[in-house]
């Protein structure tokens, strides 16, 4: 490729990242079209991905040679040391544009091959069928019918073809709202739940200004509300705090006034904008990145970088939607300013509390297909999938993934995926290999043609399924509750240390209690099948032998439990704890992993001169 | 003194009791000389009375009294933690119970604690009580090194009022040095083995601060005893817990550090551990800000960091680990001080051993470990640090939650090392409960003497007894444990030290779903233990050491 000037460097040291001594490995890195490679003496490797990088930064030139340090979109920070600082520019130059693609074709999804033919592709990309999940839900039905108004996405670009209305809407009303809405994203339905009758709505901001009404957007949301024979009040909630919705509405945008509607409640619940919440993990990450943090910094970093604060407004405006369904069987529309960032986060978690389904692994696929993919959260821009606005980009999904996390936490049982899968879905969001999240609608994702160009991630993470299964999860978890109810009091909510840092292994408990009971029900599970087949073998032979000797059956069953013992699943066994490629399991542990070792081997070296122990001394107590 | 005179009132009728969590019961309110007792009220047919509450008095830290026309409600705030409320017809009941509650629970007399009365009809007295001889501890280094013995010189207490009759010391430094050297040491506390690490055959060892004074006084005994204990061109560590000002600071008192003048070979590290009252205030603000539900996000984070009490818990397990690593890996021996040698100093010791020793993280290893370096050998004055845990009005003594803050701490090493532990978070709180208010012995008094004054051994059922009862210990083992036999660093960074809310939150969150996801784990492995007993748990251990020597190799 053009980019690359230097494919191999040899003798380059990687620095751990939290180290205060000048402990590294050393290696060879390798630049490839995709990839940047180091290996390590060990023979250790360690991949990073071009689209994963967020900045590359070259330090001051040091004794030892040029320092790299690379910023991934994952959390992984690595810092290298390049002997030659030629060779530490060219590698920089090649990464800054690697990493930097203008266009989509340029994307690792359009040269990954997985190694499936056509069909295969097909098939993959029509494993979540839409559709079909509608109709899970209960639509369409007497009050919801499908709408074809945005055929050719000409009332709206930015959402999917096929929306679902209220049966009263016509197609005057699905027009005239979507005038009065901004970017035509006009109110339509995202969740229904069957037992209540309620059904969650979607939209983005009225373009009301200081006084303007629409009359078929007033009517439109008349519809929804009648058509919820339960209740007819309907709530209209506002995700933004107050101040910004007053804000747009001087241009010319705006929020519901109460007295032009009818049968609605309104309300903001106040989660902030991408603006801030970029900022927001700016700060968490200077904070969990700093070298040498004592507790006090920690929490004074987490308190002051808002991040837990703006996870909770999330968190809790679910629940709000959810008590308004669950509670008074109200039906629910929800916006913010366009109607795909918040409103994506607040609708798809409420479905998650609602209904067991999107608790289970296909289940969250479809959620996240339904309300992230096809209703346009801007994957492409938020997540910097092509050179673009940096002021477009925002962690708004990844706060998605730490509230479902923090769910998780809660209910360890009503999970049917684990932590990893979650951060598997985060890697793949920003890794651009997969076809699932490039674009930032589905307009566009059918004008270049994805599908057929690229693959869908869903088939590869069902392959694996294993490995993103809650060992603990309980299909029949608390029948009466479906519905979930999540305790959103302060000290509930906890920084997610398996993702902000998944790659400092040294950070991280050194036993892992579900990697333990998964291979232990694994394992049980291999070894019925192992004894069934023995017992079969038995019988097979009991009978031939049965013909021969009629007594000799009681000697041929002792076999049995020697031929247990060196049973096939003991040969081919899988090491109980999993060595899986990922580091987050890290079995026994070492001085040299944590800080408090550090400063000792600083006066180990310093053997046998007592006196320069004193220096040591000093920096531990500073 | 009789407990009747304490009581103003043994009954109330229709009382009402309520507690966070719990749904108010009615009955009637009883006390005892050592409880509370709240039965609700038999059914219409006659259907004997359930007792809703069995409180020891003991276990009240704080009592409130609100009055509201002819009634009056009672906030009873418990050293475990709990908050109930008790609401009191009649406004003369109210202030006599509210005053009998008081009285009875300030009673400060060691004799008179419901030990010496509690007689469970399944327990001997005698039981649990010389279950960890310190002489049984002597014999295993003994089979090991010929350079420690077993000493009587504080037979009678002379020498150490807080030391136990038995300690093993050098065996080159005979009684009459030890009592010399124990002159120079505050309290007397002169060094002592606290632990030997087999691997090695490093030790590490215990005392209080030197009495150096302003003078800057010499002890040629206390130096020899030091000196005895380093092998020619060795060299140990002494870790101060107090930052090196505080230490010089000591000196005016009469107290202060080893000069390196006098002991050259022995090379001082200051690592300054929170203790005293700031400690106790510390935990007071963590359980005030826990129980304030309310809390914005930012609120909480800044009470939380405002206390710190997660700095505390940071910086004894870094402590305990520096420790460790001066044995297991500079092969140096070490010897831990602060002030008095009673409080941070137990905590880096027994922290220490827990992460060097497999034999410390068994159930009764454990136990051995508390009654070696906080009970009986090591005289943490459980008496005055644990007599007001965090609610109380009363004005601060001696009261500091050490012990505590050492149960945090393994409980971090068990989350870090599920597999690790042979007990559970049930055991710690069971601890923690029991050193504040208990019905066994096995806490009471300051030290040794004080427990062979009264009479604890012999008039008092021990903790331990209790809790080794197969059908007790069951609840206390923890499933998933798989002998280690490795040193356990733990991650020491604020990002891998967590509040310990099994505790903290014990009375404030429900924990349905986190105990019914432990008894599903628990059930879990049960299974697979039946199933495949042998194996499985053999690969389990097996495959965690090899990947453990992996790591170990790697290095």
């Amino acid at each position: 490729m053009e980019h690359i000037r230097t494919t191999k460097v040899e003798q380059v040291k990687l620095l751990d990242r939290f180290s205060t001594s000048n402990k590294s490995l050393t290696g060879t890195l390798y630049l490839t079209a995709t990839h940047l490679l180091f290996i390590e003496s060990s023979q250790r490797e360690t991949w990073i991905l071009h689209h994963h990088i967020a900045a590359v930064e070259k330090l001051p030139l040091t004794t030892s040679g040029c320092p790299l340090v690379i910023q991934c979109k994952n959390f992984r920070i690595v810092h290298f040391v390049v002997p030659r600082e030629r060779d530490c520019h060219d590698i920089y130059n090649s990464l800054l544009q690697l990493s930097r693609t203008a266009q989509y074709d340029e994307l690792y999804a359009f040269s990954y091959n997985p190694k499936q033919n056509s069909s295969e592709q097909v098939k993959g990309w029509q494993l979540i069928d839409l559709a079909e999940e509608y109709k899970r839900m209960g639509v369409p039905n007497a009050n919801w019918q499908l709408s074809d108004a945005n055929r050719d996405y000409k009332i709206c670009e930015t959402y999917p073809k096929e929306l679902y209305v209220p049966r009263t809407a016509s197609k005057p009303i699905i027009v005239g709202s979507s005038k009065f809405r901004s970017k035509g994203r006009f109110p339509v339905l995202s969740y229904y739940h069957k037992d209540k009758e309620a059904a969650i709505c979607r939209c983005s901001q009225p373009l009301s200004g200081f006084s303007a009404r629409c009359l078929e957007d007033e009517h439109m949301l008349q519809a929804i509300s009648k058509a919820n024979p339960s209740n007819r009040f309907m709530y209209v909630m506002d995700t933004r705090p107050k101040l910004n919705a007053m804000a747009n509405r001087a241009a010319g945008k705006g929020y519901e006034n109460e007295d032009n509607y009818s049968n609605i409640r309104f309300q903001f619940v106040g989660i902030e904008n991408i603006h801030v919440m970029r900022s927001s993990l700016q700060k968490l990450l200077e904070v969990s990145g700093t070298k040498g943090l004592s507790v006090n910094d920690f929490l004074s970093g987490l308190e002051n970088s808002g991040w837990l604060r703006h996870i909770k407004a999330v968190l809790d405006a679910a629940v709000f939607l959810v008590k308004a369904i669950a509670v008074e069987s109200a039906s629910v529309l929800v916006h913010c300013s366009d109607g795909w960032d918040r409103t994506s986060q607040v609708c798809s978690l409420g479905a998650l509390l609602l209904d067991s389904y999107y608790r289970t692994i296909k289940g969250f696929m479809v959620l996240i297909e339904k309300d992230w993919i096809s209703f346009g959260h801007k994957f492409s821009d938020r997540c910097c999938q092509l050179d673009g606005d940096p002021k477009e980009i925002s962690p708004v999904f990844t706060q998605f993934l730490e509230s479902v996390w923090n769910l998780t936490e809660q209910f360890p049982q009503g999970f049917e995926y684990n932590e990893a899968f979650l951060l598997q879905i985060h890697e793949h969001v920003h890794s651009c290999q997969f076809g699932n999240f490039l674009g930032n609608c589905q307009k566009e994702r059918e004008e270049l043609k994805f599908k057929e160009k690229t693959y869908s991630l869903w088939p590869f993470l069902l392959q694996e399924q294993k490995k993103y299964q809650n060992p603990l999860y309980n299909p029949d978890f608390s029948p009466e509750l479906t519905l979930l109810e999540p305790n959103t009091v302060s000290f509930n909510f906890k920084f997610w240390r398996n993702m902000y840092h998944q790659f400092d292994r040294s950070m991280h408990p050194r036993q892992s209690v579900l990697d333990l009971i998964m291979n232990m029900s694994e394992q049980n599970k291999q070894m019925e099948k192992d004894i069934k087949e023995l017992e079969a073998k038995i019988k097979r032979k009991n009978s031939q032998s049965d013909a021969v000797l009629v007594k000799e059956p009681l000697q041929s069953a002792p076999p049995a439990p020697m031929a247990l013992k060196t049973s096939p699943c003991f040969k081919k066994e899988q090491p109980l704890m999993p060595v899986n490629d990922s580091v987050r399991t890290i079995e026994g542990s070492n001085t040299a992993d944590n800080r408090y070792s550090e400063f000792m081997e600083e006066f180990s070296k310093a053997e046998p001169a007592v006196v320069s122990l004193e220096y040591g001394m000093a920096r531990m107590t500073c | 003194m009789e407990f009747a005179e304490l009581i103003k009132t043994a009954t109330v009728e229709s009382v009402l009791l309520s507690g966070a969590g719990l749904p108010p019961v009615r009955g009637t309110l009883c006390i005892t000389s050592h409880h509370l007792l709240l039965s609700s009220r038999p059914g219409g047919d006659g259907a004997p009375g359930t007792v809703e509450l069995w409180l020891l008095i003991r276990n009240v830290d704080a009592v409130e009294k609100r009055l509201a026309g002819s009634s009056g409600t009672i906030t009873l705030r418990c050293k475990d933690l709990k908050v109930l409320q008790l609401e009191i017809p009649g406004m003369e009941e109210c202030l006599n119970v509210a005053s009998s509650i008081e009285a009875l629970s300030s009673v400060d007399s060691v004799m008179m604690m419901y030990p010496f009365f509690y007689r469970p009809q399944d327990l001997r007295l005698e039981a649990g009580w010389h279950l960890f001889p310190l002489e049984q501890y002597y014999q295993q280094i003994a089979t090991q090194t010929s350079q420690w013995r077993l000493s009587g010189v504080n037979r009678d207490f002379a020498a150490c009022p807080t030391y136990p009759p038995a300690v093993i010391v050098p065996a080159a430094v005979d009684d009459e040095a030890l009592r010399k050297a124990a002159r120079f040491r505050q309290g007397g506390r002169f060094p002592v083995l606290s632990y030997y690490h087999q691997k090695n055959g490093t030790v590490m060892l215990r005392s209080s601060q030197p009495l150096t004074g302003p003078n800057r006084k010499r002890c040629r005994e206390d130096e020899l005893l030091l000196g005895t204990v380093l092998d020619e061109g060795e060299r140990g560590f002494i870790i101060d817990t107090r930052s090196a000002q505080a230490a010089k600071q000591a000196r005016m008192t009469g107290g202060g550090t080893e000069p390196k003048s006098s002991y050259p070979r022995w090379k001082r590290l200051h690592r300054p551990l929170e203790r005293g009252r700031p400690l106790q205030e510390s935990f007071i603000k963590l359980v005030d800000a826990c129980n304030d539900t309310s809390l914005t996000m930012d609120r909480w984070l800044s009470r939380l960091e405002s206390c710190r009490w997660l700095s505390h818990v940071k910086a004894a397990l870094s402590t305990a680990c520096l420790a460790a690593q001066c044995l297991d890996r500079e092969e140096a021996c070490v010897l831990v001080h602060g002030a008095e040698g009673t409080d941070t100093t137990l905590l880096v010791t027994a922290l220490a051993q827990l992460i060097l020793d497999p034999g410390c993280r068994t159930l009764a290893g454990f136990q051995g470990l508390l009654e070696r370096e906080w009970i009986e050998q090591a005289g943490h004055p459980f008496h005055l640090r644990c007599a007001r845990s965090a609610y109380s009005h009363a004005r601060l003594k001696q009261e500091a939650p050490l012990f505590l803050l050492f149960l945090d701490c393994v409980w971090q090493l068990g989350r870090q090392f599920p597999f690790s532990l042979e007990f559970g978070e049930r055991l710690l709180l069971t601890l923690f409960d029991n050193a504040y208010a208990s019905s066994y012995g096995t806490f009471l008094g300051n030290n040794e003497k004080e427990r062979c004054l009264c009479k604890v051994k012999e008039s008092t059922h021990s903790l331990w007894a209790w809790l080794n009862q197969p059908e007790e210990k069951r609840k206390y083992l923890n499933p998933l444990y798989s002998r280690n036999a490795l040193v356990i660093w733990p991650s020491v960074e604020p990002q891998s030290i967590q509040l310990w809310q099994g505790l903290f939150f014990r009375w404030i969150r429900s924990s349905k779903y986190l105990d019914e996801a432990w008894a599903e784990i628990q059930r879990l492995v049960e299974n697979d233990d039946t199933s495949v007993e042998e194996s499985a748990g053999n690969r389990r251990s097996q495959s965690l050491s090899d990947t453990a020597a992996q790591t170990e190799n790697e290095r």
